[in-house]
């Protein structure tokens, strides 16, 4: 795709704003709809779109295979981190109450780290599954 | 005004779960798929969960479509005619679909106040999370505006690092298939050595 013009116009005007959306829904999860989850959906759509116009290889050379596959795995180890922290601080697994001085404010940067962890793991699980399918349809 | 859009969307359901049943061109039935959930998010939104919604629409609709996609070149784009015949097949769909049909009845009637789900945990969570008037002095446990974020993360945290692990488990089992399908031969290669090759054309 990567001779049409107006595709590659307008998936390079994209691309920004949606990373850049992704980044809104992600830290907005509080006050609005969105989260981690979709966050990280959205984010890795911007680089399957990028992926999809400019070509896989160009797509790898940006984020490649073994940064999305980290990704993945770090993700859950921020969120499980997360609940091991709060029991070495005196609290339960998960329990943000006591990641900082008063619960309320404890409890917002407890949310703030999981949903992170979340859209990591998200956004490097999804780019993962579409660079294995991509890469195996030109692998035949 | 509401039951109109909702007979609207449900109808819409329907049509296009009838058209993904008889097209045989699967570049359609996927298209169908994004627009089957496309009109559940819609619906979503008219039941006021847009976090619900904006989750079908971004997943349902926009990368499994990709994957769907993906998925097709590998395997064509036209499905195989069924030589059996449809009969069992259909007789299990319907007795499953009467049994289901069957069982709503047992359940409350939708959207009464006093249904057993807003009776249980949700007034609990409700009242922590939303500030009362004159009770300044009380420490709430959280307060954020979007209640769907304060459940997911904190009151379910434990369900939302489940699930967090179950799409890692997703990533590692497509690894599994094919990064260790594509090489028999080599042993032991790493993520970073499928770049190189990739590259080739």
């Amino acid at each position: 795709m990567r001779d049409q013009i107006i595709l590659r116009i307008a998936a390079k005007i994209l691309v920004g704003p949606i990373l850049l959306f992704a980044l809104y829904v992600q830290f907005h999860g509080d006050y609005g709809p969105g989260g981690g989850f979709q966050a990280g959906v959205i984010f890795a759509a911007g680089v399957i779109l990028y992926a999809l116009v400019f070509g896989l290889d160009r797509a790898k050379a940006a984020i490649p295979t073994s940064i999305v596959t980290w990704c993945g795995t770090l993700g859950v180890l921020i969120f499980a981190g997360v609940g091991v922290v709060a029991m070495f601080m005196g609290g339960n697994f998960l329990d943000y109450g006591v990641l900082l001085y008063d619960a309320e404010h404890a409890q917002h940067i407890g949310i703030l780290l999981v949903e992170a962890g979340v859209l990591v793991t998200v956004f490097g699980v999804m780019v993962t599954l579409f660079y294995s399918f991509a890469g195996r349809r030109r692998s035949r | 005004m509401e039951s109109v859009v909702d007979l609207a969307l449900l109808g819409l359901l329907a049509v296009t779960a009838f058209g993904v049943l008889h097209l045989r061109n699967l570049v359609a039935v996927v298209m169908l798929m994004g627009i089957y959930s496309f009109l559940s998010a819609a619906l979503f939104v008219v039941l006021d969960a847009v976090d619900v919604a904006f989750t079908e629409v971004a997943v349902g609709a926009g990368v499994s479509t990709i994957l769907a996609l993906g998925t097709l070149a590998l395997v064509g784009t036209r499905q195989k005619r069924h030589a059996k015949s449809p009969v069992i097949p259909l007789l299990i769909v319907l007795v499953t679909g009467g049994m289901l049909v069957y069982g709503t009845y047992d359940l409350p009637r939708w959207g009464q106040a006093d249904n057993p789900v807003h009776g249980h945990v949700a007034p609990e969570y409700l009242e922590m999370h939303v500030p009362l008037a004159g009770e300044e002095g009380e420490v709430l446990e959280v307060h954020i505006p979007n209640i769907v974020t304060t459940v997911l993360a904190s009151y379910r945290g434990y369900d939302t690092l489940g699930e967090t692990t179950v799409v890692f488990a997703a990533m590692v089992g497509v690894l599994t298939l094919f990064v260790g399908r594509r090489r028999p031969r080599r042993k032991g290669g790493s993520p970073a050595d499928d770049d190189g090759e990739d590259g080739a054309p």
